[in-house]
């Protein structure tokens, strides 16, 4: 299946709009967006392992630690350009998701969700270890001088609002992108069969492994250039990154926004943050409203609620 | 006529319990050879033996001077192996046409294409955009066929292929595998329905205790019900 002129309708309206937020949000919302659009990269490339290949892994914080400190060491120790220190993080994720993957994948379903786990667990440990580099849960503050980027006497500042939000919707732009190309081309498809029945594909000739272990390198890539994103564009790189919660949380937005939805991420992460902002502002137990919440949802979009929407409506969302 | 595939004293293993003992078996180029025991005698086995879906541990499998045994279960298809298991086993959240490309895209570069395909099947044409999860017993088990034959096997194994189907389903599919038979590919079947082996086979392998007790033409079973009712317990 090739990519038809709705899907790409779609996906550059949301970016058009989303170009147009700039614009239109207040300063706060702007700042809102910024972060849930590098955040939603983080989903997205959790979403292509989890949505679309069927593979639940929980040491995902690990690829977005991995793009943070990828990024954050070499930018804050030795002092290394911003484009510079943006491809390093993209090299560590890929590196880090290629050894896990290798590892990881000899395993499946539940020993699978513990194998991840437990390596990120290792790398969140090792942030707190090598204090050293890391500066533990204190984290690195990455300066505004340290974030400049300088071509030919022109600089860009990544602490202005207006340039932080367009480097963030750029990426996510590239990804969801990505995403979509992926997922239409029969690579995608591989995964998706892959997800459906695994042993049905080995027996029709495919090698079911590379394809898993692609996926993770890729799912890594995208999760790592979050994170390299993520320290560059708001400044600060910490162990809290690396830990469990980390792992739990794209999880959580891609539940909720609709797995194996190119744009569920997007919204899955858009309506956590909201609902955690609104209710935080009303009363202290604002947890308990995003559990009610998230219950309600499970109840009513038990697929997500893209995910819901395809199903009942909307067939041909990718 | 040459045999294209020869299982000699396999030995396989589900975990350490042992399934296959010494399993000989001979297929013949445009032969359709049906397995016939009962439930628990080693049928479904031996197709996965072949496959690499068991663990075999004695014996060879060989094709075209090939050691199937030797290879990874995704190496069996591409030496021209395919298999449809009992079930079907569709992705069933992928449409008609995206479970006949991922059946053509495992090919690589060959000759068949999905028209061709659909030739065969033609029900499945007009089903191309459906969710195979939606469809009929009958059409998924077509599916199924068309899409193991997108890798243009010389070999296909058949696990059951008429379970749970309407009578005009079954005779759609007892065509099929005959007009198989005319282009010379060779099948092995696994079937419980006795009048649909002796209509459709050319020889009939006997199937106990893991081992194959005697190969002999369908002629003389027909002749000879006894066959069927010592090994299977009806006829």
């Amino acid at each position: 299946m090739t990519i038809t002129t709705r899907d790409w309708a779609l996906h550059l309206g949301v970016i058009a709009i989303l170009l147009a937020a700039n614009f239109l949000l207040p300063e706060y919302h702007r700042g809102v967006f910024s972060r849930v659009l590098v955040l939603a990269v983080f989903a997205m490339g959790y979403n292509l392992l989890f949505g679309y290949t069927g593979l639940l892994s929980l040491g995902h914080a690990m690829f977005f630690a991995a793009g943070l400190y990828g990024a954050g060491l070499p930018l804050y120790h030795l002092g290394w350009s911003v484009p510079v220190s943006f491809g390093t993080g993209l090299m560590a994720g890929i590196a880090v998701a290629a050894v896990v993957g290798v590892l990881a994948l000899r395993t499946t379903g539940v020993a699978f969700m513990i194998v991840t786990m437990m390596f990120a667990q290792v790398f969140y440990l090792g942030t707190l270890y090598f204090t050293t580099w890391t500066r533990g849960e204190e984290g690195l503050v990455l300066s505004q001088a340290m974030r400049s980027v300088e071509f030919g006497g022109w600089s860009l500042n990544l602490s202005d609002p207006s340039t932080r939000y367009m480097l963030a919707l750029a990426l996510f732009a590239v990804v969801l992108l990505a995403m979509l190309w992926l997922v239409r081309s029969p690579f995608g498809r591989t995964l998706v069969a892959i997800r459906e029945n695994e042993e049905r594909m080995r027996m029709l000739g495919y090698d079911v492994f590379r394809a898993k272990l692609t996926a993770v390198v890729v799912s890594g890539v995208f999760c790592a250039a979050a994170g390299a994103a993520y320290g560059l564009l708001f400044g600060y790189v910490g162990s809290g990154f690396a830990s469990i919660q980390y792992s739990i949380l794209p999880l959580l937005w891609v539940l909720l926004g609709g797995a194996a939805t190119t744009l569920g991420p997007l919204l899955g992460t858009l309506f956590m943050f909201y609902i955690i902002d609104y209710s935080s502002g009303v009363t202290s137990a604002y947890l308990l409203v995003v559990g009610v919440t998230l219950i309600l949802l499970v109840l009513f979009f038990p697929k997500g609620l893209l995910g819901s929407v395809r199903e009942r409506w909307l067939g041909w969302l990718p | 006529m040459a045999d294209v595939l020869t299982l000699s004293a396999v030995d396989a293993y589900y975990g350490e319990v042992q399934v296959l003992r010494g399993f000989d078996l001979s297929l013949a180029k445009g032969e359709v050879l049906c397995l016939l025991g009962r439930n628990g005698a080693g049928k479904t086995t031996a197709l996965k033996a072949i496959m690499g879906l068991v663990a075999v541990r004695g014996g060879t499998i060989m094709k075209d001077g090939t050691d199937l045994s030797k290879l990874a279960p995704h190496e069996v298809p591409k030496a021209g192996v395919a298999y449809v298991p009992q079930g079907r086993r569709l992705f069933s959240e992928l449409t008609v046409a995206e479970n006949l490309e991922i059946g053509l895209m495992a090919r690589g570069k060959g000759r068949v294409t999905r028209e061709a395909v659909l030739d065969l099947f033609p029900v499945l044409r007009e089903r191309l955009s459906q969710r195979s999860g939606t469809l009929s017993g009958g059409e998924q088990q077509m599916l199924a066929m068309a899409r193991a034959l997108c890798i243009e096997p010389d070999v296909l194994l058949l696990d059951e292929p008429t379970e749970g189907l309407m009578p005009s389903m079954i005779a759609r599919i007892r065509e099929t595998v005959a007009g198989l038979r005319e282009r010379g590919v060779s099948t092995i079947l696994v079937e419980q329905r006795v009048d649909a082996v002796l209509s459709l086979a050319d020889r009939v392998a006997f199937i106990e205790n893991g081992q194959n007790r005697e190969t002999v033409d369908v002629e003389k079973v027909r002749a000879d019900p006894a066959y069927v009712h010592r090994y299977v317990g009806v006829g």
